[in-house]
């Protein structure tokens, strides 16, 4: 069980990480998602060992390991770029970790193969990493931190340099590889999609803050505000800053939004609803739908799907859409907004739920 | 798809011709005529065919300054390649030190060939220069205008100074180059300095490498301003290296004749380890 106990970064006068706690437990699948920058990489490198807190500790199976070196702890780690010592070969790069901690070599040889075999890189073990592809050398990476056999093993995007196909191909793989071994699998993403795909847990990134932390279903379907919703979105959440009057939400041109029956005991003021892109349609769902005139600014067509984008008032919207949909700009499109679907959000920001309101 | 002639094309490449012509090959050619014949002034010149050639493969003065000189520029890359990289893995990666390091560095560079050899002429005179003084007031016979030892390490103490530099350089690109992750695999895998040295930054140093071995091979091969000016080949011959040795015959006894077959000889062996440099940085590429 890795902890962090509010652990804080700050580099200079910047603060990488602010107050983060975290319990991941063994055998556990956890991605860390966030855009650029949001501090994926220096959690990372602090769950390493790579950097220490400025303050905060970090724990391991109850023993405090804040300040401990990361040659000490039994930690492997896969980077976006493909790392692999250059002038040995694959079968060398696989067996290093093992070589440095001075295990036998029938023991490195079966281990080595077993690896290569898993990740298919037998018939490369004696070529160098740079003669390999881009999904062979990320492979190697891989396969060196399979091998190492370590209690926590710490992704930092490792796909997002590799083509479509075999990042869907290792994606489903990742996960399996080192289930069975009992490890703390850490993945860290910029994309909602692949977070979702993945499963386990999910702590969402912004500014170096952990806004949420749960299985990533629920993290996605009940973000606890609106930063947490906004990170979990591709494309970007719908939102629109809307007052409440009584039992309807006020939308722009007379329409009105009804509140969601369990929250109808919240008091009249401004509030934030957000919504999917999938979430505004075309045609009328179902009965409670609210119809909105919306001018189209651009449609991207994605294979079987369409965005759509829209303005309406003051937001900009997408709509995720069936099919390939030929708008023009500026053609007024009417198009429905589901009441049941709709997170809403008070003032600061916070996700207000019938939960919430009972408390 | 038949092909269009134009023969005003010519006239595109003609001022390039020009150019070669009078900046290469009309000189050239001046050599090779001058390297088959003999004169005894008046410009008057006889036919002698091949025998300067033969004249320059027999004499031991010839090979005696090609092995000085090669004698010299092994030590010299014995030297400045280890000595490089040890200062390049040892400049500062970010923050004030590395301008003040870089430009530390280029200073050597940037000072005119013959500048040094008067810096070191001075320096190391044993009467008034800083080094040469007290290198003797500390006990040591030291004396590079008699001293044939003395002036071999004067001359590669000073090439070591004016080049070791460039080494430096070239090696702190290839260092820069490398990514942070390689650091961090390495120190989450566990890895010695020596083991991040021997197989990450050495590696990834290659190519750098490669240039500046090559590019000081080349260059203290054909060396002639800085020890020209500091022991003028002496004393004795014993750092007469080709290219002084040239002059000598050329200007210093004017025999016009030998001369020119010793430059064509010296300019084929450059040309040479030029197509060794080429073929082997080609290859190197073509292996990547």
């Amino acid at each position: 069980m890795l902890e962090l106990r509010n652990v804080t970064k700050t580099v200079g006068a910047q603060e990488h990480i602010r107050d983060v706690s975290l319990t991941l437990q063994h055998g556990s699948l956890n991605v860390l998602l966030g855009p650029t920058l949001s501090g994926k990489t220096s959690l990372m490198r602090l769950m390493a060992g790579l950097d220490a807190p400025t303050s905060g500790s970090v724990w391991f199976d109850g023993k405090d390991v804040t300040g401990q070196k990361v040659q000490k702890r039994n930690v492997a780690m896969v980077y976006q770029q493909f790392i692999n010592y250059p002038a040995m070969t694959v079968y060398e790069n696989i067996a290093s970790p093992l070589r440095v901690a001075g295990v036998e070599q029938a023991r490195i040889d079966k281990e080595v193969r077993n690896a290569a075999a898993l990740l298919k890189l037998t018939p490369y073990l004696e070529r160098t990493p740079l003669s390999l592809s881009g999904g062979q050398q990320q492979r190697t990476a891989l396969a060196r931190a399979i091998v190492k056999n370590a209690s926590l093993v710490l992704l930092d995007e490792p796909l997002a340099n590799l083509d479509y196909k075999l990042r869907e191909e290792l994606r489903a793989e990742l996960p399996k590889m080192f289930a069975a071994t009992g490890t703390i699998f850490v993945y860290a993403t910029t994309e909602p999609h692949e977070a979702l795909l993945l499963g386990g847990n999910t702590a969402t990134l912004s500014e170096g803050r952990v806004t949420q932390f749960g299985p990533t279903v629920e993290v996605f379907r009940k973000p606890v505000d609106l930063v947490t919703a906004r990170t979990f979105a591709d494309p970007p959440l719908n939102a629109i800053v809307l007052s409440k009057k009584g039992s309807d939400f006020l939308l722009e041109g007379g329409v009105k939004l009804p509140v969601p029956p369990e929250l109808n005991g919240i008091p009249d003021a401004s509030y934030t609803i957000g919504f999917q892109p999938h979430h505004l349609s075309l045609e009328r769902p179902n009965a409670s739908a609210v119809p909105v005139r919306a001018k189209v600014t651009i449609t991207e067509i994605t294979g079987s799907e369409s965005f759509v984008h829209l303005d309406f008032a003051d937001a900009r919207w997408v709509m995720l859409a069936h099919g390939i949909l030929d708008f023009e700009t500026d053609d007024e499109v009417e198009v429905f907004i589901d009441p049941r679907h709709i997170m809403v959000f008070d003032q600061n920001g916070r996700a207000v739920t019938a939960s919430k309101l009972a408390a | 798809m038949d092909k269009t002639w134009n023969n005003k094309a010519w006239f595109l490449v003609l001022p390039m011709l020009v150019l070669v012509a009078f900046s290469a090959v009309i000189p050239l050619m001046t050599v090779v005529n001058y390297s088959v014949q003999d004169t005894f002034g008046n410009n008057v010149f006889f036919w002698a065919s091949t025998e300067w050639f033969e004249e320059l493969l027999h004499s031991d003065r010839f090979w005696e300054a090609m092995v000085r000189n090669l004698i010299f520029s092994f030590i010299i890359l014995a030297i400045e390649v280890p000595l490089g990289i040890f200062i390049a893995l040892n400049m500062p990666k970010k923050g004030w030190g590395v301008p003040v390091c870089l430009v530390l560095m280029a200073l050597p560079l940037l000072i005119p060939w013959n500048v040094v050899g008067t810096i070191w002429q001075v320096f190391g005179r044993n009467d008034i220069g800083l080094l040469g003084y007290y290198v003797n007031a500390l006990g040591f016979n030291y004396n590079y205008v008699q001293d044939p030892f003395d002036a071999w390490v004067t001359v590669i103490v000073m090439d070591v100074w004016h080049w070791t530099s460039l080494v430096v350089l070239l090696c702190y690109a290839g260092l820069v180059s490398i990514p942070d992750a390689f650091y961090q695999a390495a120190k989450i895998d566990g890895a010695s300095r020596w083991a991040v040295f021997r197989y990450i930054q050495l590696p990834k140093m290659q190519r750098v490498l490669l240039i500046a071995v090559l590019l000081r091979f080349m260059d203290s091969f054909m060396i002639y301003t800085e020890p020209f000016v500091v022991t003028g080949g002496g004393p004795g011959n014993s750092t007469t290296f080709l290219s002084i040795d040239l002059v000598k015959t050329a200007l210093g006894q004017f025999d016009l004749g030998p001369a020119a077959a010793m430059s064509l000889v010296y300019f084929l062996i450059i040309l040479l380890l030029s197509w060794v440099f080429y073929t082997v940085m080609t290859n190197y590429d073509a292996e990547r």
